[in-house]
């Protein structure tokens, strides 16, 4: 990763490095730092004395039913918010891959709400499914349905994933759609010829073809779920009914907000993020990279 | 191709529009309820066509905000998402395309680990260290200020490793050339290095922009003055448990607000937007 053309200089490569290492050092490093130390202590109930106490505020975390539902319930969330995000996306990627008039302007209307914020999204649809003057309310109850997702668990659960999903559609549209059109199209004309009905050549040339871009994806939709719908979750439940749509970042949140165990908000923290080395990790062995070293 | 395409291009127009329907219906509904009367809306009798309030509700909205005890005029808002999201922006790509020239241009001690110092900070999101984060900044004096908002978030391993993976694009011929001309290592970034980044520049902008304005649990956590909120935070504070309390007209207009300049900046900039999105891949 060396140019054969470089200049000789003793300072000036560490004052152009200096802002960006700086800024890794405060305000990355030395917190995460902080939080890996403070996870093997133990304070006091007083706050005046912290003793190390290896892994014991891990094994606290993990006897802790709460946090264990938290993490089944953020696994869940994660596939089913990617699952329905990736599939629906996929459905409209292979419409619009097709020779038709106005492609670019179905593109255009489509990818924008990459743009709408986490928050956002929460309000749009907390206001279209509000129990009480949801529009959308109106006609479940209408057909019978009792919604409530603000005293309903499992539908608080099904209105986040929804949210979640939704936002998530245009950027896997865009990347199926950049998928597909990289497949050549003498590939399905080969297989038209001999024979292949579509659904058929879908399953048997495009979605084979197109499985690289969708493990990307499934990488991007997880770590997308885990992360970014905290803003979605904040604004539409707040974690409730009860701890229902609790996930492990929402957790952490909520947990430091109220205080009290130092230790056991460290611990959570260290764990999200060995989570997220994990998931990066996958992304750079499994996915192709550009990257080279 | 072989078979009948004109019945399934219906149906493919058909599907897509369905789609489009699905991705607009509920910023359709946002822009509506802000064109109508609280009482109406909280009766749950609200029309799904326009009301009448349009310029009333946007003017309390901009200019005034809501009537409860945190009012703050969202333009106010506004104005502070703006400089947070401007600050990342240029922020994250002035440090990062300097680190990457220092790593590709220079041989000097260290290099390699500086650089790995940098990739690594892609495993650690604001998520995983929020408090920790929080409490250097509360030591540091920055609460509440644009530079709290804004500096913590400001490295980035993906634009370092894009400028990084450019620079090593760019033919040595050039810089030999330069140096022919008598051209130092500034003169050669900021004469030659710089205008070929342009368009890499653009592309990560438009990208680095949305997400600054997007920005959520970071704003949340740190600015506890009202006049600090950026629009985010602001209408998660609007929305009272209180159903009855919430003025549903304001709060959609906020909304509608928030989304338009992330929004524009995708339509209008729709080339560099997937561009940058597929060069970041994230």
């Amino acid at each position: 990763m060396q140019k054969q053309a470089i200049f000789q200089s003793k300072l000036l490569p560490y004052a152009l490095v200096a802002p960006q290492l700086a800024i890794v050092l405060i305000f990355f490093y030395w917190p995460a730092l902080q939080a890996v130390i403070q996870s093997f202590l133990l304070q006091d109930a007083f706050g005046l004395s912290t003793s190390f106490v290896w892994f014991e505020n891990y094994v606290e975390l993990f006897k802790d039913p709460a946090y264990f539902a938290a993490v089944v319930r953020t696994f869940f969330f994660s596939f089913a918010i990617a699952i329905s995000s990736l599939s629906f996306a996929l459905l409209l990627a292979v419409m619009a891959d097709k020779p038709l008039r106005g492609s670019m302007l179905y593109r255009t209307l489509l990818i924008w709400p990459y743009a709408v914020a986490p928050p956002v999204v929460g309000v749009l649809w907390i206001f279209m499914l509000h129990p009480s003057l949801g529009v959308i309310s109106r006609y479940l109850r209408a057909a019978g349905v009792d919604w409530n997702p603000l005293l309903d668990g499992n539908q608080a659960a099904g209105l986040i994933i929804l949210a979640a999903a939704w936002k998530q559609i245009s950027y896997n549209f865009l990347f199926f759609l950049a998928g597909l059109q990289a497949i050549p199209k003498s590939v399905f004309e080969a297989a038209a010829i001999d024979g292949a009905r579509p659904m058929r050549r879908f399953w048997t040339v495009t979605f084979p073809l197109l499985s690289p871009t969708i493990f990307f994806l499934l990488v991007v939709n997880i770590v997308y779920a885990f992360f970014d719908t905290f803003g979605i979750i904040d604004t539409m439940t707040r974690g409730g009914p009860g701890t229902s749509t609790v996930t492990l970042v929402y957790k952490v949140y909520s947990d430091g907000l109220l205080g009290g165990n130092l230790g056991s908000s460290a611990a959570q923290s260290v764990v999200l993020m060995i989570m997220v080395i994990v998931l990066t990790g996958i992304q750079f062995r499994f996915v192709e990279r550009k990257v080279t070293y | 191709m072989v078979e009948d395409e004109g019945i399934r291009r219906y149906v493919a127009h058909f599907i897509l529009w369905i789609g489009i329907a699905i991705v607009a219906f509920p910023v359709y509904i946002a822009i509506i309820a802000s064109t109508q009367d609280n009482a109406l809306i909280a009766n749950g009798q609200m029309s799904l066509l326009p009301g009448g309030h349009f310029f009333e509700v946007y003017y309390q909205t901009i200019f005034v905000g809501t009537s409860g005890s945190t009012r703050e005029p969202v333009g106010n808002m506004m104005l502070n998402s703006l400089v947070m999201a401007l600050a990342i922006a240029i922020g994250k790509i002035a440090i990062s395309i300097i680190s990457a020239y220092a790593i590709v241009y220079f041989r000097f001690p260290f290099r390699m680990s500086i650089f790995w110092i940098i990739f690594i900070t892609l495993m650690l999101p604001v998520e995983v260290r929020i408090y920790p984060t929080y409490k250097i900044v509360a030591d540091l004096h920055m609460l509440d200020s644009y530079a709290g908002l804004s500096l913590p978030l400001i490295a980035s391993a993906t634009a370092t490793l894009l400028f990084r993976q450019f620079f090593m694009t760019v033919p040595d011929e050039l810089l030999e050339a330069s140096r022919i001309d008598g051209a130092g290592p500034l003169r050669f970034f900021w004469d030659t290095l710089l205008p070929l980044s342009r368009t890499n520049m653009a592309a990560l902008f438009v990208i680095l922009f949305i997400l600054g304005w997007n920005q959520y649990l970071w704003p949340l956590l740190i600015t506890t003055r009202d006049d600090m909120q950026t629009i985010q935070v602001g209408i998660r504070k609007m929305i009272t448990t209180t159903d009855a309390l919430t003025e549903w007209p304001i709060v959609m207009a906020t909304a509608v607000l928030a989304m338009l300049p992330p929004v524009f900046v995708v339509v209008a900039m729709q080339k560099l937007f997937v561009r940058g999105l597929v060069e970041t891949e994230k």
